[in-house]
């Protein structure tokens, strides 16, 4: 379905000196997506269209924030009470982040329910990886902005893991802080890297799609693109269905922004930094909970940071940790339940990492933090034993055979 | 999801009711105040922002202040602009250098913010026998429990149990995390004689300061809800649309 004319001269001309017409078409019009994606494959744009919206009100915040101990919590509330609109682009970029996280995590977890992460996706699957961790650094290093408590604490916490390197860990430390606390020096290398880490991100973005679409999307079957009777031209079917994902989500995010935009963070967060009082409790963000409850299940200061560097590094090695040759979940009975058990498991260390690192939540973080392990641990073996379910022929037969037995109404399965 | 996943997912979910019921710990229980603006869509009871502004001024300003309120910001109480210009009259801020380079006092304007009550912690500090009045700019945001708490706080003194223990000048509070708090109780009944006539008592003033601290920590809430409504209806039949484009679009292969 052609957006333009491609006879025009003008396009013709252009396009002959700089191929943006023929790339939007073989990217954004023509280009050939599996005609059976679900709506769990919406997150991805949407996971998009916060980047844009963060980098959009960023820039915003950005005109109005003062980088400097002194003043970075008065110019926040500034922005809140003084810059028109100013409490709707810190409210929009606060609980964006929240937003930007929610559809990523959902994106992971589709993609390994799917087995998105298999070959010949491996490094679309590491390019996700980087992504989110570029997202951890620029999330938390955002966080400490505002110089509330929270910020301050966090900031001091977090860089402080460094010193549980050997030898080199406390100079680390000081080098990060550009002193000997987190003070000024501090809170301005993290305002440069905050506003850099960004472009960053869609750059590998950018990488992301581009290994995306060089080898094409995955598919709920998990089958291979046969051909074209498996796949239906990205527009309109996929940008009608994107943009519909986009708004249903945004009523998702107005709830959050317009009558809760508190709910996700701390309300120490509301009090300046103040280097001589410790807030009761530092709690992350409600994101790098699971990572935290990893960190603190484990007793020795050096091994918590590495056992929690690992619980993201271990992705990595996913492709490879997986030995089955069937990618979908929906064929394999025993990889499906060892799946919802490392959601469950995600969920419980957050809910872990929110509470104080005694007692029995102690206990419940290394149950949960021991199974989160073993769940790549026993992957291997999973693909040796298992016998997946019969495979249908190909995309579009499982399509066929869906409306065909049909009748069940589920929009999101029959797309 | 599957057997054992369900299983997981119960546990998650028992452990998670074990949490609230711990997270209690030391503090009393806060007394829930029912105030309008607490509603999802409700407004600021502005008569009482109005009240409690009076009960901030003459009670609690003399020892905490409210650094990023200004005098115009209360405009949007209701107030007509000679009031307020009338209330900013009645304080004095420090203003220059003028020509000659000094600084000087002047009578402040509703384009000036509250004047602080001590000039840095230290002086607060020296001034509440050591205590730190904190600023309520913020409040109510910073506080868990936010309305609930503040108001609880108010009425919350009371003649400490017998096995109590209070620091010296410290006065007995349940409310207050551990109980003990260098802030005497600072409403009685009559502490203000309001402008409107309501009768003031120890209830109704801390329910008017919460409102009033309410609305410092938070000014724009009525726009925001305002605003959220009208994007949520906008997105909401959007969405409905954008489904309907999508039914039709697809329908041929279905």
């Amino acid at each position: 379905m052609p957006l333009f004319n491609a006879n025009n001269p003008i396009v013709k001309w252009v396009d002959y000196r700089l191929p943006v017409f023929s790339f939007a078409d073989a990217h954004l019009i023509d280009y050939p997506a599996p005609k059976n994606l679900n709506y769990w494959y919406n997150f991805g744009s949407i996971a998009g269209i916060m980047l844009v919206v963060q980098i959009a009100t960023g820039i915003v915040l950005a005109m109005h924030y003062n980088p400097s101990a002194d003043q970075a919590f008065n110019s926040v509330e500034h922005i809140m009470r003084e810059v028109n609109y100013g409490w709707l682009i810190r409210y929009m970029h606060a609980n964006g982040a929240s937003m930007f996280f929610i559809a990523v995590y959902i994106h992971i977890f589709r993609g390994m329910y799917y087995g998105s992460y298999k070959s010949p996706r491996e490094i679309l699957w590491w390019m996700g990886i980087i992504i989110l961790l570029l997202m951890m650094g620029s999330a938390f290093m955002g966080y400490v902005l505002p110089w509330g408590q929270m910020s301050f604490w966090g900031a001091t916490v977090i860089t402080n893991l460094f010193s549980a390197l050997p030898f080199i860990g406390e100079h680390i430390v000081t080098w990060l802080w550009g002193g000997f606390s987190v003070d000024n020096p501090t809170l301005n290398r993290f305002y440069s890297l905050h506003y850099l880490l960004p472009f960053v991100i869609c750059g590998a973005v950018f990488v992301h799609l581009w290994a995306l679409h060089h080898r094409k999307s995955n598919n709920p079957t998990g089958l291979d693109i046969k051909g074209p009777q498996d796949t239906v031209p990205f527009h309109p079917y996929y940008t009608v269905k994107d943009i519909l994902g986009i708004a249903v989500f945004g009523i998702f995010f107005s709830v959050f922004l317009f009558f809760m935009p508190n709910a996700l963070g701390e309300v120490d967060n509301y009090i300046k930094a103040n280097p001589l009082s410790t807030p009761a409790h530092i709690v992350p963000e409600w994101y790098f909970l699971p990572f935290y409850a990893i960190l603190r299940s484990i007793p020795h200061k050096l091994m918590g940071v590495i056992a929690m560097g690992a619980s993201i590094m271990i992705l990595f090695v996913l492709p490879w940790l997986d030995t089955s040759r069937v990618r979908s979940a929906t064929f394999r009975p025993v990889y499906k339940q060892l799946f919802w058990i490392f959601v469950v498991t995600c969920l419980v260390l957050g809910v872990v990492g929110a509470n104080p690192a005694e007692g029995i939540w102690l206990w419940i973080g290394r149950i949960f933090t021991f199974i989160y392990f073993m769940f790549f641990l026993v992957l291997p073996i999973v693909g040796w034993f298992e016998r997946p379910r019969p495979l249908p022929a190909g995309i579009a037969e499982s399509v066929l055979e869906k409306s065909g037995g049909g009748s069940s109404g589920d929009e999101g399965r029959a797309a | 999801m599957g057997r054992f996943g369900k299983l997981v997912a119960a546990a998650a979910i028992a452990l998670a009711a074990v949490t609230t019921a711990q997270a209690a710990g030391e503090q009393a229980e806060l007394k829930k105040v029912s105030l309008p603006h607490m509603n999802p869509f409700g407004s600021y009871d502005f008569a009482a922002v109005q009240r409690g502004l009076q009960v901030y001024q003459e009670v609690c300003a003399a020892c905490h202040s409210i650094e990023f309120l200004a005098f115009r910001d209360l405009n949007d109480t209701g107030l007509t602009p000679p009031q307020v210009k009338a209330i900013a009259a009645e304080y004095t801020v420090m203003d220059g250098p003028n020509d000659d380079g000094e600084m000087y006092e002047r009578p402040a304007e509703p384009k000036d913010r509250f004047p602080l009550t001590f000039p840095n912690e230290q002086a607060a500090r020296a001034a509440n026998n050591g205590a730190y009045p904190p600023d309520l700019s913020l409040v109510v945001k910073a506080r868990i429990g936010h309305e609930n708490y503040i108001y609880s706080l108010l009425v919350g003194y009371a003649d400490p149990p017998a096995d109590k223990e209070l620091a010296d000048g410290m006065e007995y509070n349940p409310t207050f995390p551990g109980g003990q708090i260098a802030m005497a109780a600072p409403l009685s009944d009559e502490a203000v004689e309001y402008a409107d006539g309501t009768k003031a008592t120890v209830d109704q003033m801390a329910r008017d300061v919460t409102t009033f601290l309410a609305w410092v920590s938070e000014p724009t809430l009525v726009e925001r809800r305002q605003l959220g409504i009208k994007v949520i209806i906008f997105l909401v039949i959007f969405s409905v649309l954008m489904y309907a484009v999508k039914r039709k679009v697809w329908a041929d292969l279905h």
